[in-house]
């Protein structure tokens, strides 16, 4: 499996995307501190960027990745190799090179300003680590997406749209619902309607993380009231976790009987 | 020896494999020949494991390679399109390949053959069609696996090349190999197959030699003994 994350790790590091998107996050860093020199403040606006933006750039990359890569993925189906080999290789190496930028690209201006110095860094390492997360994620689903149709413009059409549920709609219908139900007690609905949305559960997160309590928000409340703020740490990150672990998982049995 | 039972594939709605019996038990050259959609590559896939069959079974040297990976060491593969990661270099490409199944290699005389020489430090994505499909062929003859399957091998080749390729066909054959190809390119079938399959609407027409075919639809031409079968079978 190794051998095959290092090739599309390294096919991919080459390609003019992966510097395109590293020097986005590079540029960007820089913009922040240009206009203001906090670096606490830099992470708040960072937040929203990344909740949204790895996500997308995840999905995109993903289902463009696997359509691309086809004919080399039917060159390696003919070579001695297991098919969970080569679909985990692929997405491993395609998640690392997004996560890598993503790192690499913020973590520059981040060291260049002196993050070290100062007390935001374990704020900062943790909005690194969620845009991680989101990456892995948002590429096994598209990944999941792509292996479930044949016709590229399907594929990307389904991915996007799920992305933009995720993002924009989830959030619009779970206000909603808040707004139609507010009689009834809601706390453990808008618990279980963050679980399911990784972006949501990302958000509140680097909140409980940050301790701002005026941007948590309803579902950041019941959540830090519900189970503290390091339990709904520890909590939200294992979900976090296990939207990586079952869209991988259903990669690999989805490509195990995939005809190609 | 190859051993094809039953085999049965559909896709959504067509079906495409309806039931094929096939022993390939000699080495030798062996042509599929059929109409575009008549199954031809879905039958390789299969042999490959790309494809995973709806029924019946398929046997290397007597054991079933159905949901099994590493008889595929015993089997090089030559795909119909020659798209590779564009970004590697050829003898990036040529490396990771050798990386992957780690057995012994002659490359070097193939590249010689086809004068990819100057190819080898060129990214993939900038190469032409004929050139990829050279490439292709050094990828699939560098192994010394006792069963070859092409898939359309001659498509963009320049005559030089295809002299060359049908010069390596030749040799892996005497080397006693199994060999199977499916082509539309009749000359290169009466050129060098020993054994001829027809498959028509997923099941097998015909199974013989190339004479045999002739005899059979009273053609000396096989290209036309060939549109006589298909022109029968629209009939």
């Amino acid at each position: 499996m190794f051998k095959i994350l290092k090739y599309s790790f390294f096919d991919l590091m080459r390609s003019r995307w992966s510097y395109v998107y590293f020097l986005f996050y590079l540029i960007l860093g820089f913009i922040l501190f240009f206009l203001n020199n906090d670096v606490t403040k830099a992470v708040i606006t960072l937040l929203n960027i990344i909740i949204v933006l790895t996500p997308l750039i995840g999905t995109i990359f993903g289902v463009m990745y696997y359509y691309s890569s086809r004919e080399f993925t039917e060159l390696l189906l003919a070579q001695p190799l297991k098919r969970s080999t080569i679909f985990l290789g692929q997405y491993l190496g395609l998640s690392l090179s997004l996560a890598l930028s993503l790192i690499v690209g913020l973590g520059i201006p981040f060291i260049l300003y002196g993050i070290f110095q100062s007390s935001a860094i374990l704020d900062f390492a943790t909005l690194l680590l969620i845009g991680g997360y989101l990456t892995f994620i948002f590429v096994a689903l598209a990944f999941n997406i792509a292996l479930s149709f044949n016709d590229k413009i399907k594929g990307f059409g389904f991915s996007i749209l799920l992305w933009l549920f995720l993002a924009v709609i989830y959030d619009g219908i779970f206000l909603l619902s808040m707004v139609f139900f507010h009689d009834y007690p809601l706390d453990k609905f808008a618990l279980g309607a963050t679980m399911f949305n990784p972006i949501d559960l990302s958000r509140i997160l680097i909140l409980l993380k940050l301790d701002i309590s005026a941007l948590l928000g309803y579902t950041g409340a019941v959540f830090q009231k519900f189970f503290g703020t390091s339990m709904g740490m520890i909590l939200s990150l294992c979900i976090l976790s296990f939207w990586v672990i079952l869209p991988t998982f259903f990669l690999v049995k989805k490509a195990q009987i995939k005809d190609f | 020896m190859i051993n094809l039972t039953n085999l049965h594939k559909s896709y959504t709605k067509i079906k495409v494999l309806k039931g094929i019996d096939l022993f390939f038990d000699h080495e030798g050259i062996i042509a599929i020949l059929g109409p575009n959609g008549s199954g031809k590559t879905t039958l390789i896939k299969s042999i490959l494991g790309m494809v995973i069959p709806d029924r019946g079974d398929i046997q290397l040297n007597g054991d079933s390679v159905l949901h099994k990976w590493d008889y595929r060491n015993n089997i090089s593969y030559m795909p119909q399109i020659a798209s590779f990661p564009q970004n590697l270099k050829v003898e990036e490409l040529i490396k990771m390949i050798k990386n992957l199944r780690r057995q012994e290699t002659k490359e070097a005389e193939l590249i010689q053959l086809f004068q990819l020489k100057p190819f080898l430090d060129k990214k993939l994505g900038i190469l032409s069609g004929g050139t990829r499909q050279k490439v292709n062929i050094v990828l699939t003859f560098m192994f010394d696996s006792p069963f070859v399957i092409l898939d359309e091998p001659t498509t963009g080749l320049d005559p030089v090349a295809l002299i060359s390729l049908k010069q390596i066909l030749r040799e892996e054959k005497k080397n006693g190999k199994t060999i199977l190809i499916t082509t539309h390119i009749m000359n290169l079938v009466e050129e060098i197959a020993d054994q001829v399959v027809f498959l028509l609407d997923g099941n097998i027409y015909f199974n013989g030699t190339v004479n045999e075919l002739k005899e059979q639809t009273q053609h000396d031409n096989l290209e036309h003994a060939i549109a006589e079968i298909l022109k029968e079978s629209y009939v």
